[in-house]
């Protein structure tokens, strides 16, 4: 039986959150705000600052920020350079801070922090508005999958208070966010100075109907975060006693990453691929019926198969992936920039294995979020996709499913520095050479999305593939039909279940009822791009060729792919007007031309080109085309 | 069942999950045990990650030679019931080996000296990690220490260049001759090593709890009269009722006037104090506002 203090969360839930801010937006006084008005500050704390604060100001206000400042050398430049971590407690919760200088040359810090985080706590000056460093902290949250985020709109007492730049500051906040599939995000205009909405609602601020800070932190809902979906369990140590007493006792200690294990589960081994049974589920305090995370326990199996320390444990019809080839996001922390072909060793779950970094596939702006591919080094700070092949196979999950299973250190063999951090994306599809347009201003590939179903996931293993949605945007008469069917055969003849939906074709059936309006034409778009959807969920790569000639249709489009988490590249087909009319095999320009049709798409219909795709082919080459299109799935490990 | 844990037992889940990770990446690692509720908490946190096996490592209290009886006695049954094996190290070693010199006059503290004993043990045992019960809270130096804390060849903390430390993956490679301290309860506030102490219903030392003392006051605080101490003029040893908040050194540790005769006023008394408990009961780290960080980058614990 567990004890009663194992279940009965008697002493309130624990919650990490890391906070972020540029230099002087007020973190260290908001910080201390909280810290003194939970009573978290003690008497002798309050006067060493108080004293400190003499000093440097010369005057009787308490610094509260000086409560936070913790090493000499920050208090001599007066600024926070490393993680510092603080507590305080409610009634109804225990909070850990993870406090992150703001600087940008301190990305690796909030990085750090944002890593355990429950929530984000972003600080933006109400007079400075959305700053890139703001920017910088949200994408840092969503790219570590915070998953919630607060912005506290601080020193709103220096705008009077007003209702009016708050809108702003929360309107341009979330233009920018949009970018980024964040899940929760709260906005609660403070002075951290004054007291505003911190602790108690401001008396200043009557158009503000949330709650303030505190009770927001008490009160967001967290437990559900954690995913108990997946049983995944490292194996950390074997505890094998060898004493007269527990003579044939051999248990597996370690902490559950994800799921909740019974005593009874059948269980797999990997990557041995053994099968055994939970026989029993111990801890000192006795044994457990059920373990979930975070809890350490020490797991007993029914048979005597060979596991150790690095192994992990799930369930056979819910494994986790095993290999070699490894994709992911990677925030660089060294003044040694990661360099391609370089060996280091990789650090994920219990298990530490030497590593080559087969390649960088992007370098990441994080403040535009562009993609740069022609980057080959990431340096201190940098942020980019690459690429592993490890010596021993990993177990993993994709981050964006288990932070636990996801996530991987890069230690620097020489100086046995911690040097990278790692979120997977999933398995290398051992692409050489990604071939990318300018891709402007988007984050969502790959690399920030809802969680994916499990039920998607269990049905392409099952199957062996992987959907994806291919949508080819241009003229009619650009080359997007010939270019999906180029894709489609090269797909089939690889044993990748391809299917092309054609708009001519779909105009004769589902799309039957549909004109050229405007309106008609958004509507042929959502309805092909739900019908893709549900063949890439269902495992197929979906082949789309219509005009879709309005941005606003189109990102819908991708919208609702990247919103559970499919694949989906956009192809522009960047033909020019002039040669489409040359070629038109249907004979539609002649006939707008001669105003015996209307509406027609260049002629007297606008067609937007896209502003960011994923890939922009030139006419002519049909074949390169194809090649392209076919490279970037196997970069996003679409296609083997 | 909602499979939600309370701050308490996450705490504890992450402690086990540190000490099982040393556990399996170092070869000989030690774990620091003053019978200090601190290292009392680290005990019964390495019974959670290990038992019924034995400890991985043994036990090492770096002994100055100035210690409450009580806690000797303590320490001494608590390592038997344990069936653990204990290594003392001394300062009055060192100081007979001329390793160190012993401070003189009112003010003197083995308390430093202990820095050499340690790092000297370490030397001699190849200890490659030594687990400690410092925790963040306890003073704004610690506020930014890893809990895999690198130490160079010579026992040194560089601030300025610790190892990031990212979700639970802790990087433990050292080359010989350098160490690791790992503080398992890196994230425990004074409050909750006292509220375990309740739920578990552990044993403490009896200094812990209110009892009838001769003692003296200076710079504020009171000290325990004793043979390792020497008054200064004015100073006149008197009788009170108290309580101590942390065990050390008996020269520099200060007890706090107190009536808390059993766990459950002890706890309440730390929830409704206004002090920290290094504020309050260690003389050494009121000398100065870095003398805290000063001593880490010695080497201390
Ligand atoms: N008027 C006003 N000043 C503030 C507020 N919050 C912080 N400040 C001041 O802004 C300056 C920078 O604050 P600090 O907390 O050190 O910023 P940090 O660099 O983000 O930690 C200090 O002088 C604070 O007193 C606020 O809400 N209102």
């Amino acid at each position: 039986m567990a004890s009663p203090a194992m279940t009965t969360p008697k002493h309130g839930e624990l919650m990490r959150f890391a906070t972020a801010g540029s230099v002087d937006d007020g973190k260290s006084t908001l910080i201390g705000r909280l810290l003194f008005d939970t009573k978290a500050i003690f008497e002798d704390q309050l006067e060493q600052v108080a004293e400190a604060s003499r000093r440097r100001h010369g005057n009787g206000t308490v610094d509260l920020s000086m409560l936070t400042d913790g090493l000499r050398a920050e208090r001599e430049q007066g600024i926070t350079i490393d993680v510092a971590y603080r507590y305080f407690a409610t009634p109804r919760r225990t909070f850990i801070i993870a406090d992150t200088p703001g600087h940008e040359l301190y990305t690796r810090n909030m990085v750090t922090g944002a890593s355990t985080a429950d929530l984000a706590l972003v600080l933006v000056d109400a007079r400075n508005g959305v700053v890139r460093q703001s920017r910088r902290h949200a994408f840092i949250s969503s790219l570590l999958r915070i998953p919630h985020i607060v912005v506290a709109i601080n020193k709103m007492d220096l705008v009077d208070y007003s209702q009016e730049r708050y809108e702003e500051i929360v309107e341009d906040f979330t233009d920018f966010a949009a970018k980024l599939e964040v899940t929760d995000i709260t906005f609660i205009p403070v002075s951290a100075l004054l007291g505003d909405n911190v602790v108690d609602r401001s008396a200043h601020m009557p158009w503000y109907a949330g709650p303030p800070l505190l009770y927001h932190l008490e009160h967001v809902h967290i437990a559900s975060d954690r995913n108990l979906i997946d049983p995944r369990f490292p194996v950390q140590w074997v505890i094998r006693p060898g004493t007269d007493s527990h003579h044939d006792y051999r248990a597996y200690g370690g902490q559950v990453a994800s799921g909740v294990l019974r005593a009874g589960d059948e269980i797999v081994v990997l990557p041995s691929g053994a099968r055994s049974t939970i026989a029993a589920i111990d801890t000192y305090d006795g044994p457990v019926g059920e373990a979930f995370p975070p809890m350490s326990v020490a797991v007993r199996l029914a048979d005597d198969v060979d596991v150790s320390r690095g192994d992990v444990l799930a369930r056979p019809n819910n494994r986790p992936e095993v290999g070699r080839d490894i994709d992911a996001i990677l925030c660089w922390m060294n003044e040694v920039p990661a360099t391609e072909g370089k060996r280091y060793v990789v650090k994920h779950t219990t298990r530490s294995t030497r590593a080559v970094l087969s390649g960088i596939v992007h370098h990441i702006d994080v403040d535009t979020l562009h993609h740069d591919p022609a980057a080959d080094t990431l340096g201190l700070n940098e942020i980019g996709r690459a690429r592993f092949r490890t010596a021993e196979p990993l177990v993993f999950d994709p981050y964006r499913r288990s932070r636990e299973t996801g996530s991987f250190v890069v230690i620097d063999e020489a100086t046995n520095e911690t040097v990278g951090a790692g979120m997977i994306i999933g398995r290398d599809g051992e692409t050489h050479g990604v071939p990318v347009a300018d891709q402007a201003a988007r984050v969502s590939e790959n690399v920030v999305r809802q969680p994916s179903k499990i039920d998607r996931a269990e049905r392409w293993r099952l199957l062996g593939t992987r959907g994806a949605t291919v949508w080819l945007t241009g003229l009619p008469a650009s080359g997007k039909s010939t270019i999906a069917d180029g894709v489609e055969s090269r797909l089939l003849a690889e044993g990748v279940n391809a299917y092309r939906l054609d708009g001519d074709n779909l105009r004769h059936g589902i799309n039957g009822n549909l004109g050229f309006s405007a309106d008609d034409r958004a509507e042929n778009v959502r309805r092909t791009a739900h019908v893709a959807r549900l063949l890439a969920d269902s495992g197929a790569v979906a082949l789309v060729s219509l005009v879709s000639p309005y941005v606003a249709d189109r990102e819908a489009a991708r919208k609702i792919h990247e919103d559970i988490g499919l694949e989906y590249v956009e192809v522009f087909v960047d033909t020019p007007l002039e040669e489409c009319e040359r070629r038109d095999p249907k004979g539609l320009y002649a006939r707008a031309r001669a105003g015996e049709i209307s509406g027609m798409t260049g002629v007297d219909d606008p067609y937007e080109p896209p502003e960011s795709p994923d890939l922009v082919v030139a006419p002519g080459d049909v074949d390169a085309a194809v090649d392209a299109v076919i490279a970037q799935l196997r970069a996003r490990g679409v296609v083997p | 069942m909602n499979y939600e844990l309370d701050h308490l037992r996450s705490l504890e889940a992450e402690a086990i999950h540190v000490m099982r990770e040393v556990a399996a990446e170092f070869e000989r690692p030690v774990m620091l045990f003053s019978g200090g509720k601190d290292s009392i908490v680290m005990l019964r946190l390495a019974e959670k990650a290990f038992r019924p096996g034995r400890f991985p490592f043994p036990l090492m209290h770096v002994d100055t030679g100035h210690n409450f009886a009580e806690v000797i006695e303590f320490r001494d049954r608590r390592v038997a019931e344990l069936g653990e094996r204990l290594v003392i190290a001394s300062v009055q070693d060192s100081i007979d080996r001329g390793r160190v010199v012993e401070e003189t006059g009112p003010r003197a503290s083995r308390n430093r000296l202990q820095t050499v004993t340690l790092l000297d043990a370490i030397t001699e045992h190849g200890f490659d990690a030594a687990f400690g019960g410092a925790r963040r809270d306890e003073e704004r130096a610690r506020a930014k220490e890893r809990i895999f804390s690198f130490r160079n060849d010579f026992g040194g903390w560089d601030p300025k260049n610790q190892r990031p430390e990212l979700w639970s993956l802790y990087n433990g490679r050292i080359n010989k001759g350098e160490h690791v301290r790992v503080f398992p309860i890196s994230n425990w506030t004074e409050l909750d090593v006292w509220q375990y102490i309740a739920d578990e219903d552990l044993e403490i030392p009896s200094i812990y709890y209110a009892h009838e003392r001769e003692v003296f006051a200076r710079d504020g605080m009171l000290y325990a009269t004793s043979e390792f101490s020497e008054l200064m003029a004015e100073e006149t040893p008197f009788t009170e009722s108290v309580r101590y908040r942390t065990v050390g050194d008996m020269s520099c540790t200060g007890a706090v006037r107190s009536d808390a005769a059993t766990l459950i006023d002890v706890v309440n008394e730390i929830a409704a104090t206004r002090i920290t408990e290094r504020g309050e009961t260690r003389a050494d780290d009121r000398v100065t506002e870095a003398a805290m960080e000063d001593r880490k980058r010695e080497g201390y614990f």
